[in-house]
């Protein structure tokens, strides 16, 4: 077949348009919250105490710090979704969670007395927080895998790995909201713990299915 | 004195086809791939040429970047420049095509730019790739293609021909293409 027999079908093809990548990825990143807060809500549900816990700033941090992450691993995912673009400047806002954690664990240790550390680190939850994160992770994983299936990614597991920590980042916000153990040092140890395990699917599924 | 790079007419032209083509232009795009064939192919001369694999084959790749180019499309961010995202699409498939041919290093590869100086046009020999791959798709998808590539017919001459409706007809080539792409990735030489 001759380039310019090609080039007819391809143009014959025009029509066949769909949505921009980033269309596509907001869409598939909603779809994967919702069904991940349904799930969430008929089984789980948040804790009954929510309504006192949401004054109490540690409870108020665990949100500030998921959002933190969330967004900028979804903008670096979608950076990533096309091929003349590299993460350049935007992957050092993935600091900004990081430096968060970090500054609310030293805030931690100087309120809190050493004896008390380890209890809150372990806390109580850290079993369910393992599990829940990366379950709550899949619907959207899945959905942003599809999704990019669309793209047109230079390093595919890259490109999957954030997908799979934006899909941790909605189910660490939804997770959030049900467990009782609110200290920074809880949160900086078994949060990104359960993150990585998304991240590592993510990264496998990218491998796998992102190649073009 | 020389001109910014920002007023590149063949950069803004481009740009401009390729919105042209993404509202429905259908004889606009069909300009802006053969353009962006005849930019590409100097690109993957030098890049095989460099790597020491010979050109026999350089009119794949160009085929290749070309359909990729077609189903990737929505992944262009609508910018002033469409260039830089043909030159990765492009380098993309032709780093791809050296690898299924055995070359594990490579020298960087030259954005068309730097050869654009000697566009080239097509070979003007049939190439066995995409009919090769052709034959594994079902023989309706592989019927319509031919349709409308080689036998140069038009959607509707085609559905007339199948007894399908149009609508049909172009269904089934969309996916045709994909399938196309799907093959040529996992297809080794």
């Amino acid at each position: 077949m001759k380039t310019s027999d090609l080039i007819a079908a391809l143009a014959a093809d025009a029509p066949a348009r769909s949505a921009p990548i980033g269309r596509r990825l907001a869409l598939a990143l909603g779809v994967g919250a919702l069904i991940s807060a349904a799930l969430f809500m008929t089984t789980l549900g948040p804790r009954h105490d929510i309504a006192a816990a949401a004054h109490t700033m540690r409870f108020d941090l665990k949100f500030v710090d998921t959002l933190a992450f969330l967004l900028p691993c979804a903008l670096l995912c979608l950076r990533l979704a096309r091929p003349d673009a590299g993460p350049r400047a935007m992957a050092l806002w993935l600091a900004a969670p990081l430096a968060l954690l970090a500054g609310a664990v030293v805030m931690e240790l100087m309120m809190v007395p050493s004896q008390l550390w380890a209890t809150r680190l372990i806390g109580t939850n850290w079993m369910h927080c393992l599990m829940l994160i990366p379950l709550l992770s899949i619907p959207p994983l899945v959905a942003l895998i599809v999704a990019l299936r669309e793209g047109a990614p230079r390093r595919p597991a890259l490109t999957g790995a954030l997908a799979g920590a934006a899909a941790a980042g909605v189910a660490a916000t939804i997770y959030a909201t049900n467990c009782t153990d609110d200290s920074p040092l809880f949160v900086a140890s078994w949060y990104p713990l359960a993150t990585l395990i998304a991240v590592a699917a993510g990264a496998l599924a990218g491998r796998r299915f992102l190649r073009w | 004195m020389g001109q910014e790079p920002s007023g590149d007419p063949v950069e803004e032209k481009w740009a401009t086809m390729m919105r042209a083509a993404l509202a429905g232009d259908e004889g606009v795009y069909r300009r802006l791939l053969e353009e962006i064939g005849r930019a590409v192919r100097p690109m993957a001369r030098g890049a095989f040429s460099r790597a020491r694999v010979g050109d026999a084959d350089v009119e794949d790749v160009v085929q290749e970047t070309l359909l990729a180019i077609h189903l990737k499309r929505q992944t262009w961010d609508g910018g002033l420049r469409l260039a830089p995202w043909v030159n990765s699409i492009a380098r993309h498939k032709i780093i791809d095509a050296m690898r299924r041919r055995g070359v594990r290093r490579h020298e960087p590869i030259e954005d068309f730019e730097a050869v654009l100086a000697a566009p080239e046009a097509e070979d003007p020999h049939t190439r066995g790739d995409v009919e090769r791959l052709l034959e594994q798709l079902p023989s309706r998808a592989r019927d319509i293609v031919k349709s409308i590539s080689l036998d140069g017919q038009s959607i509707a001459a085609t559905a007339m021909r199948l007894a399908m409706t149009e609508v049909a007809v172009r269904v089934a080539l969309h996916r045709a293409l994909k399938s196309l792409a799907a093959a040529w990735r996992s297809a080794n030489p």
